[in-house]
């Protein structure tokens, strides 16, 4: 049952992340050169996808997008872990007291926003670019990893190794990051890969309506913004991007359905 | 036998009557964007005048067609010896949409408003040599502060128009005027509708009904035209659809010319920009084809200064930009940046500006030059660009007719000050000599040319598609206008 | 019970306190003045002035602030600076696109997922169950923006059944309205309907693992039947909250599909007036917004603690 979802989206992953980290050293042909007379390439042994409306070749495109998209989906996902599983660790740890009640009020206030909302707010003040893309989506990523961190964390203050510990005169910012954390780390994997997937997805949306990383930086989302005028004409333009965004988050959810049931074996019900 | 001979002569002269009757009097337009409000004394949208100008309102005179000045509601004006005096005698049973007559009253009152303290005529400085307007026993009396040549050209703008004094409050959103059309409804967010003025006092316009639709996305706009949503989209968004449109035989696709020149503006205040060889290295890398091909597709005319080519007084300048990029690199050596710099190119949200930036980037990385691209929406590029003049090169069309007189203020965005054109363009606004003035404008265009102000790329083309039976509309843009007076239906 | 639901409704009113200090704040620095954009190039200083003196924007901000809320509270928000019409006009325009739009794939998501888990749920680990999980896992995974291109590309362009995209408008009748808001709808429901199946058939699958389900079955029903007869209603209650949840991202969320599809719904509203720097627009947008998400997070709170009494003193 593991391998069925561990391995292919492993492999998906692998894929795409080989592909972006080759990126920086070579891609089939420079995306920063334009060409306006060899545009609108089908694909051939030269360009294997083709090439875009400004004679750029689609593969190189791709490639070089898939490290922006990974680049902002990694940093706000990790900016949600950094603030919000100290933020929730806290919250369980003086469980039921002011600091609890404030961090868990201000997780619901920021789920109030809708996240694209926030997207948006945040690059109309300080303007489109992969920076305040990352920021926007990392900063719905910290009441999600409260909420689960705060959650998780609770149940375990119960258990009897905590109470030990206590017992023993440990403070409870030790007990958090010496007891708690280690025994929540699975729990943190498996949500980060679903955070990151749609951390992958909130990028593409950011950057199809113009708010992601700006040109040069090729970006899926942006590739199937430039499309739209041109799905009449040309299609395959809007087909590879879009096959390349689906296929990195199906991956990346496959991959943490997959980590889910090969970590924690509590889990690994016939789900 | 008889009944049926009977039956298809009914049938036949159903069938004539009714083709006769089907030539269509109504018509839908497409814009792309939709003006913010319907008061062309009251805001710049272009989108409120391509709506309302000519249609609904109407001023003393009016651009025609061609941009040749002619009169509206002034039938006729003399002006004085001195040149400091005109006299305008205005058409008479003349009433606006709300019912009350229209007299030089109205005139006065329009004006004044538009020249008030508080006046939010978004451009207040048409009227800034106007000392007086009076009604003098019906005419209109308007005295100037200097003799000036432009007047009646100022008047004819859309921000110049009579409007009704009882019905300022509401014009943003009723507008009253005393044109061929009056206002029916406006849907916000999808359209405006006007419908014929019964008691028109000119020559009555063919249609009854004219809805403008507005559709801000290109695929859209593409979509709506061939699903025969639309009758006629005159400033079609989407150059790369236009082949496709141009092979239908359901429309037609009319390629004019705008007012629009489209430049590379360069911040003259800002090193190194403010250096003339780096400018001059800036123009040679550029590769004007190439930006016109791949931003528009292919519409659009190479200029090489600021100046409309359709216009007589145009001189052919490209050569001095002629896509040289050895050149280029030669002379960033001479202005001692053999290894380039960095700039910020600033791009506000028209197609032109965001493709012809990215393909321009490229271009000047390939001599060296980097380019730090950011697009901003029109509200930011104006607070930074334009009133901020925190930029190092932007794109932008400029659109308004005879626009070359901005080289002459120093402080205008980007920052050109040269004591000698500005000199130059105060005596062209004092001559009235049509020749001589003709030469001071050729001139002009050299001198900001030999100085490579700013980038010059291409003349904005006027790329209208229409059904191939509606007949009228303009097909160039001498002031930014969907003017409906005109147009008709064919059989 | 009342203790709680009080407790509830102050932490309710506070959230939205600081929600509209937060919102009034951040779009308050955005740059960009929305009257010099609106008088454009040309524009002399003291004309400009003269229409931000019109606007009421050379206020100060704290005064501002009231008179918005203050506006807020008694349904008038505003006039907008650059349509000068009142704002609650053109939110109340927009809602007749947004709301059905959201209600249309609300709907179209629960009939695909509600028969897709009870039916992957009672074939649990055959060919269908498979089959179902397959297909959800692309429907979780695909950007819907890119799978309302797909759907504009065959059904638009190849089929042309449907347009491309813009609105009707109700006036041209409710099916052409509704038309127009198919492939909208269809776009947004997919990911919805994938996440519902699934929580759908887990939710099943839970119930069906509890003891009362045990005695049901050893009573002599069959599997199928259990699970018509009984789980059914017991794994409703995280069915609901999901369904919920999802209602209010399909408001909110729809921003992007209204922009591939060209609908002048709530999200266009929200990506014009920034760009204008209709500052009062967007504000009442995006508090409207919020107000709905935090009240379906409340309906659904209150629900919880109905059907659950230990969860009231937990919170």
């Amino acid at each position: 049952m593991k391998l069925r979802s561990l391995l292919p989206g492993a492999v998906l992953v692998l894929l795409f992340f080989s592909s972006a980290l080759i990126s920086y050293i070579w891609t089939p042909f420079d995306v920063t050169l334009i060409d306006i007379k060899s545009r609108f390439l089908a694909p051939d042994a030269t360009h294997w996808l083709g090439t875009d409306h400004f004679g750029r070749d689609m593969l190189s495109m791709l490639m070089v997008g898939a490290r922006t998209s990974i680049a902002v989906a990694f940093v706000a996902v990790g900016i949600g872990m950094l603030f919000g599983v100290p933020l929730g660790l806290a919250a369980a740890a003086h469980r039921g007291k002011f600091l609890d009640e404030a961090i868990m009020r201000g997780n619901d206030l920021v789920f109030a926003f809708p996240a694209l909302l926030i997207a948006i707010m945040i690059t109309a003040v300080y303007g489109p670019g992969a920076l305040n893309a990352i920021i926007a989506i990392g900063i719905f990523n910290i009441p999600v990893f409260a909420r689960l961190s705060r959650g998780a964390a609770l149940s375990l203050w119960k258990r009897d190794f905590i109470l030990a510990a206590r017992a023993a005169g440990k403070g409870i910012t030790r007990i958090s990051f010496e007891h708690i954390l280690p025994n929540i780390t699975n729990l943190l994997i498996v949500q980060g890969t679903i955070q990151f997937s749609l951390g992958i997805l909130a990028e593409a949306g950011l950057s199809f309506v113009g708010l992601g990383a700006q040109p040069p930086i090729p970006s899926w989302g942006r590739m199937l913004a430039d499309s739209q005028t041109l799905i009449y004409t040309e299609p395959q333009l809007a087909l590879f991007p879009g096959l390349a965004i689906l296929l990195t988050v199906l991956g990346l959810n496959l991959l943490g359905d997959g980590l889910r049931d090969w970590l924690d074996p509590r889990l690994r019900r016939e789900r | 036998m008889k009944k049926i001979q009977l039956s298809r002569a009914i049938f036949l002269a159903l069938f004539v009557a009714g083709s006769a009757q089907a030539a269509k009097t109504d018509v839908t337009i497409g814009m792309q964007l939709e003006p913010p409000n319907l008061d062309p004394t009251g805001g710049a949208a272009a989108a409120i005048d391509e709506v309302v100008y000519a249609n609904v309102y109407e001023g003393l005179t009016r651009f025609g067609p061609d941009g040749s000045v002619r009169p509206a509601l002034a039938k006729t004006w003399e002006i004085s010896a001195d040149g400091m005096t005109y006299t305008f005698s205005l058409q008479e049973g003349v009433a606006f949409h709300n019912g009350s007559s229209f007299d030089a009253d109205d005139v006065k009152f329009s004006i004044d408003r538009a020249m008030a303290e508080d006046s939010t005529n978004a451009q207040k400085q048409l009227f800034a040599n106007i000392e007086s307007v009076e009604n003098v026993d019906g005419d209109v009396v308007i005295k100037l502060k200097a003799a000036d040549g432009n007047l009646l050209f100022n008047l004819a703008w859309g921000d110049a128009v009579i409007v009704a004094p009882e019905a300022v409050e509401n014009l943003a959103t009723a507008p009253v005027g005393t044109g061929p059309f009056q206002f029916k409804n406006w849907v916000q967010g999808d359209q405006v509708v006007l419908e014929k003025n019964p008691d028109y006092w000119g020559e009555p316009v063919k249609l009854d009904m004219a809805t403008f639709k507005f559709i801000s996305e290109p695929t859209a706009a593409f979509a709506a035209m061939m699903a025969g949503d639309l009758d006629a989209f005159p400033n079609y968004p989407a150059p790369e659809n236009l082949a496709q449109l141009e092979a239908d035989p359901r429309f037609s696709v009319v390629l004019g010319s705008t007012e629009g020149e489209t430049i590379l503006s360069t911040n003259n205040k800002q090193a190194p920009l403010d250096n003339v060889l780096v400018r001059q290295a800036i123009a040679h890398a550029i590769d004007r084809t190439a930006i016109i091909d791949g931003a528009m597709y292919g519409y659009g005319t190479p200029i090489g200064t600021h100046f409309a080519p359709h216009n007589p007084a145009y001189v052919d300048l490209t050569a001095n930009s002629n896509y040289d990029p050895e050149k280029s690199k030669a002379l960033l050596k001479a202005a001692g940046l053999p290894d380039g710099f960095t700039t910020t190119l600033k791009l506000p949200p028209p197609a032109y500006a965001r493709r012809g930036g990215e393909i321009i980037a490229s271009q000047l990385r390939a001599v060296g030059i980097n380019v730090e691209v950011s697009n901003l929406e029109w509200a930011q590029w104006i607070e930074q660009v334009f009133k901020g003049k925190d930029f190092g090169l932007t794109i932008v069309s400029h659109t308004e007719p005879m626009d070359i007189g901005i080289y002459a203020k120093p402080d205008y965005y980007f920052q050109y000050d040269n004591a000698a054109l500005q000199a130059m363009m105060k005596s062209f606004n004092e001559e009235t000599d049509t020749d001589k003035r003709t030469g001071i404008l050729q001139e002009a265009q050299q001198i900001i040319s030999a100085d490579y102000v700013n980038g010059y790329l291409f003349q904005l083309a006027k790329t209208g598609v229409a059904s191939s039976k509606l007949k009228g509309l303009w097909q160039n843009s001498p002031t930014q206008a969907n003017d409906l007076t005109g147009v008709y239906w064919e059989d | 019970m009342l203790h709680y639901l009080i407790k509830r409704t102050l932490i309710l009113l506070a959230t939205l306190i600081v929600a509209s200090l937060v919102v009034f704040i951040t779009i308050e620095v955005v740059p960009g003045d929305p009257a010099s954009y609106m008088l454009g190039l040309n524009a002399q200083e003291d004309t400009v002035a003269a229409l931000r003196a019109e606007l009421g924007l050379d206020k100060s901000r704290v005064a501002r602030y009231f008179s918005w809320v203050g506006g807020l509270v008694t349904g008038d928000f505003g006039t907008s600076y650059t349509y000068r019409t009142p704002v609650a006009d053109m939110i109340r325009d927009r809602m007749w696109i947004s709301l059905p739009l959201a209600v249309f794939a609300l709907l179209l998501s629960t009939l695909i997922a509600f028969p897709a888990g009870v039916f992957a749920a009672s074939r649990r680990g055959g060919i269908t169950d498979t089959t179902v999980m397959g297909l959800t896992q692309l429907g979780v995974a695909i950007p819907n923006f890119w799978f309302a291109m797909l759907l504009v590309l065959l059904f638009a362009i190849k089929l042309t059944w449907f347009s491309a995209g813009g609105f009707a408008g109700w006036d041209a009748g409710f099916f052409a309205a509704m038309k127009s808001l198919t492939l909208p709808a269809i776009a947004l429901a997919l990911p919805q309907a994938s996440i519902l199946t699934r929580v759908m058939r887990s939710s099943l699958l839970d119930v069906m693992n509890e003891d009362f389900m045990r005695t049901a079955r050893a009573k002599g029903l069959s599997r199928r039947q259990a699970l018509w007869k009984h789980a059914l209603r017991n794994a409703m209650v995280p069915v609901l909250t999901i369904i919920g949840l999802q209602f209010s991202f399909l408001l909110a969320g729809a921003i992007i599909i209204e922009n591939v599809f060209f609908l002048p719904g709530l999200g266009r509203l929200i990506f014009q007036s920034i760009a204008s720097r209709d500052l009062i627009v967007v504000e009442s947008v995006v508090m409207l917004l919020v107000l709905a998400v935090v009240l379906v997070t409340f309906a659904v709170d209150l629900a919880y603690a109905w059907v659950d009494p230990r969860l009231r003193s937990s919170r």
